[in-house]
């Protein structure tokens, strides 16, 4: 066995331990090994209230896909075909959901739209109602969140596609007498197919695993995600690790259908060609700025709001439309007590932790699969990538009920209480993201670099450090950075994995909101976007694509 | 096989064999070059030449066999290690370095610091004619000049061996020939031992001192350029080098003839010893045949197929009859298509060949 094969085999081993080990475990307690029974599949099988979840979990996401689609597929047409002032300005703000945290989106349609929020506010004062006029709950509550925060996937997606769309395929249905009509749903939407159908892909798992707004807004109406951290805390056990295996079981079925669906299909089209020219607008140009700049500030009035509200100090603001007092005492005391500034260096040395561990493993794996061509190395890139496939909570679930027992013999630890577990939950999460960017960035590069380096003399840490680290480090700052922000917002994990002493910000944004201090929670929120959206600007741009769901 | 390796063969391969997967890349390949020797590695396309060329950089092992360079056994030892400079097909210079840091690499890697790499790259440059190109990004230069850059950067830290994979093959054809040119005349002038490898014949005879030819996975024949020609050691080599006919015949070994399926026979030289009545190919090439009398010896008839125009003379494809093809090199009045001809052997040419074959027509 060369040096090279045994570090490949024990990194698949690391990454087995890791990401399969804890499915294995959780898969084992749901059948009650060593007993093994069917028991508690059966007890599953028979109350309603899990098929009710089930449900609620499946067709949430089909009607998530549609609403994302009807919302991002037409913005991705008017900004990319379309030319009007301030396009470039508005098409970057018309993506920036994408950047944030999805607890940070809630709470801040919590803030416009919720019962007290400033539109409920508003209509109440105007029409003299005695109560508010809504409540922002259940599934209409939640589709509303994840067509906002998830049509950006189908926006990003379908632009992208477009762009590389190959004008001359146009012309020449142009050319064979096609009209506008024509030419879109024979040409266009056919070739376009593969970024419609990521896109889908992209948002149904984003959905089924989505936690924040069914958590906060779903009030009676449950999903697999909720209900299973329901369970948990409920202490039923054996029912979370049912519901969570089944829920893994929908994942990976949800995936195996899209994914089959765009195989066989032939959309090459030579793609050397140049993307269509925009459309320049007569008049009707300063229609179409007006409507985006209108669309923006729609889109964009939530973090608006959520800025308004962590300027409004505690207990000024009961029945007025408008909050009467505005200053920064909650970022004072986010920044001059303590306990409160625990949660934001909690979350920033976890994530930098988490982040530089997948990063790791990742720059490892993608190093010795692809340069060292070892015949693990599919196995490392599937192990790397089982984590995008599954929801968080499948995970949080699967690491608490793995590291919650002490048995070193068969690798298992408590983890479960430690300030080691979350960091842990993050870097697992973590690995699809730093796992999709090393892979990528070595394949981009000419493995003749590295020979090239190594005939004239460079030993392994001289090619490591002046030729691959320098070559990939946009790669590797993108990845990074996406891994960070969501490790920096995780919220899903957290929740299941917290402790008092290692409580993240997502958690104490939580707690603030149940002890109705909604100017610090609020505050934590812009704190959390505009970290993220730093580090996204910063880093992280050329990697939009790679975000997992959650 | 640990017999001691004579100085003057510098860089030796013996017994080299390699297998990928179930393919055999390469089978037991066996040669030597000498000090300051250029040795052309040529082939078509998957003969198995970049791997021989990847085994003796280091970047393959081998399945069996060694590699000797000065007497020095370097089969196990890792690229790094063995001191020799190589030029890649796409040349891998390294992106995010300007030329002047590209070609100080190898020299900083070997622990060389200070005004001595400022000095060696400037010489290396200089070799190449790049000479204050220093602080030029490698991707704002020009094809031509970035293989010259890549060859500076190979040669700079004076390695024992000079590698280089398919060097002009990434240059369009106008600049191909005058950079060969170029080429011949940096590696002859640093005197360094060299290895190349290419697919074309025209290249392997201007630059190699000798020329290895490789046919899957083995060695077909080694020798100078005019070897190869002159006298190919397989039917193969006859075939790959230069133009020729194949032509099937019977052996008749007291005559030392080929009896055609046309009913005249032919003298030629077999390669090997052949059974008297085999069957056997005829390689010929096209200068070596020409339109003759009906009544001349060796005189086959046939008719002719095409002419394809080459300058001074012209090329004649005729249809022998009993169904095989020659190609004739002759005046541009010669013959016209349609004629009957008849076509032997210039008896002052270079004899035809013949090796074993299937005595049919193909």
């Amino acid at each position: 066995m060369t040096r090279r094969s045994l570090a490949a085999a024990l990194l698949a081993l690391l990454l087995l331990w890791l990401v399969g080990y804890p499915l294995l475990v959780t898969l084992t307690q749901a059948l009650e090994a060593p007993r093994w029974t069917l028991r508690h599949f059966v007890d599953f099988a028979r109350r309603p209230e899990e098929w009710r979840a089930l449900w609620a979990s499946i067709w949430i996401s089909l009607v998530t896909v549609g609403l994302a689609a009807a919302i991002g597929v037409p913005l991705a047409f008017l900004f990319e075909r379309a030319d009007f002032p301030g396009r470039r300005v508005l098409g970057s703000l018309v993506a920036l959901p994408v950047v944030l945290p999805p607890l940070v989106g809630v709470i801040a349609f919590l803030f416009l739209y919720g019962e007290s929020g400033f539109v409920a506010r508003a209509i109440q004062s105007l029409f003299r109602l005695d109560a508010a006029p809504w409540r922002l709950a259940g599934p209409a509550a939640v589709l509303l969140v994840h067509a906002y925060t998830m049509y950006v996937y189908f926006y990003l997606f379908t632009r992208a596609g477009l762009a590389r769309l190959d004008a001359a395929l146009l012309e020449a249905a142009e050319g064979l007498g096609a009209g506008p009509r024509t030419v879109l749903t024979r040409v266009t939407l056919p070739l376009l197919s593969p970024a419609l159908t990521g896109a889908a892909l992209l948002t149904f798992m984003t959905s089924l695993a989505s936690f924040s707004a069914p958590y906060v807004f779903g009030g009676g109406f449950r999903v697999m995600t909720t209900q299973i951290v329901a369970s948990k805390l409920n202490g039923d056990l054996p029912a979370a690790m049912v519901e969570t295996v089944t829920l893994a079981v929908v994942a990976l079925v949800g995936l195996a259908l899209l994914q089959r669906s765009e195989t066989g299909r032939v959309v090459a089209g030579g793609g050397r060609g140049v993307a269509p020219a925009r459309r320049r607008l007569g008049r009707s140009r300063w229609l179409v700025a007006a409507f985006g700049w209108a669309l923006a500030a729609f889109l964009l009035l939530p973090h608006a709001t959520l800025v308004l509200v962590s300027l409004v100090p505690r207990s000024t603001w009961t029945i007025e439309i408008l909050p009467p007092v505005l200053n920064f005492s909650n970022y004072a005391a986010l920044l001059s007590e303590p306990e409160r500034l625990r949660p934001l260096v909690n979350s920033l040395w976890m994530a930098v932790v988490a982040t530089a561990g997948a990063l790791v493993l990742g720059f490892a794996a993608a190093r010795l699969a692809v340069r060292g061509r070892t015949p693990l190395g599919g196995a490392l890139e599937t192990l790397l990538a089982i984590p995008w496939a599954l929801p968080g909570t499948v995970f949080a679930v699967a690491l608490s009920a793995t590291f919650s027992v002490h048995a070193p013999w068969v690798g298992r630890f408590v983890l479960v209480g430690t300030a080691a577990i979350l960091p842990l939950g993050y870097l697992v999460r973590n690995l699809p993201v730093t796992g999709r960017a090393t892979f990528g960035g070595f394949r981009q590069l000419d493995p003749a670099l590295d020979e090239a380096a190594s005939s004239l003399g460079a030993g392994w840490w001289k090619r490591l450090s002046r030729i691959d680290l320098p070559l990939l480090a946009p790669a590797l700052a993108a990845g990074a950075s996406l891994a960070f922000l969501t490790a920096l917002g995780d919220f899903v994990i957290s929740i299941v994995l917290y402790t008092y002493e290692t409580r993240p910000i997502s958690i104490e944004i939580l707690s603030s909101l149940r002890l109705q201090e909604t100017g610090a929670a609020a505050a934590y929120g812009v704190v959390l976007a505009a970290l993220s959206a730093a580090v996204f600007f910063l880093w992280g741009r050329r990697a939009d694509e790679m975000r997992p769901p959650g | 096989m640990t017999a001691p390796v004579p100085e003057t063969l510098f860089l030796a391969l013996e017994h080299l064999d390699k297998r990928f997967g179930g393919l055999h890349v390469t089978r037991d390949v066996s040669f030597s070059v000498a000090r300051s020797e250029i040795l052309a590695l040529l082939g078509p396309s998957g003969s198995g030449k970049t791997t021989v060329l990847r085994m003796i950089a280091g970047f393959e092992t081998p399945d069996s066999g060694r590699v000797i360079v000065a007497g020095e056994d370097v089969t196990a030892l890792a690229p790094e290690r063995r001191r020799f400079g190589i030029v890649f097909q796409h040349y891998a210079l390294f992106p995010h370095m300007t030329v002047g840091q590209n070609v100080a690499f190898g020299l900083e890697a070997r622990g060389r610091r200070g005004s001595e790499v400022g000095d060696r790259v400037g010489r290396a440059l200089a070799a190449v004619d790049l000479g204050g190109f220093e602080s030029r990004r490698v991707t704002e230069i020009s094809g031509g000049q970035q293989q010259r850059v890549a060859l500076a950067r190979a040669l700079a830290p004076e390695p024992r061996v000079l590698l280089l994979d398919e060097p002009l093959s990434n240059l369009d054809p106008s600049l191909r020939e005058r950079t060969r040119r170029e080429l011949a005349r940096i590696v002859r002038g640093a005197g360094i031992t060299t290895l190349f490898v290419t697919h074309e014949q025209e290249e392997a005879f201007e630059l190699g001192d000798r020329v290895a030819l490789l046919n899957q996975g083995k060695l077909e024949q080694l020798g100078t350029p005019q070897e190869l020609y002159g006298s190919p050691a397989s039917r193969f080599v006859a075939e790959f080098i230069g133009r020729s006919s194949v032509v099937p015949g019977i052996w008749e070994k007291q005559t030392g003839r080929a009896r055609l399926a046309a009913g005249t026979a032919w003298r030629a030289v077999a390669a090997r010893d052949l059974l008297d009545g085999s069957p056997v190919d005829l390689v010929v090439r096209p200068e070596a045949l020409a339109f003759v009398g009906a009544r001349d010896g060796g005189a086959a008839e046939g008719r002719v197929l095409e002419t394809r125009f080459a300058g001074r003379e012209t090329y004649f494809s005729v249809a022998l009859e009993g169904g095989a093809e020659v190609e004739i090199l002759a005046a541009p009045d010669a013959a016209q298509p349609g004629w009957k001809v008849f076509v032997a052997p210039l008896p002052a040419g270079p004899l035809p060949r013949v090796y074993p074959g299937t005595g049919k027509a193909e």
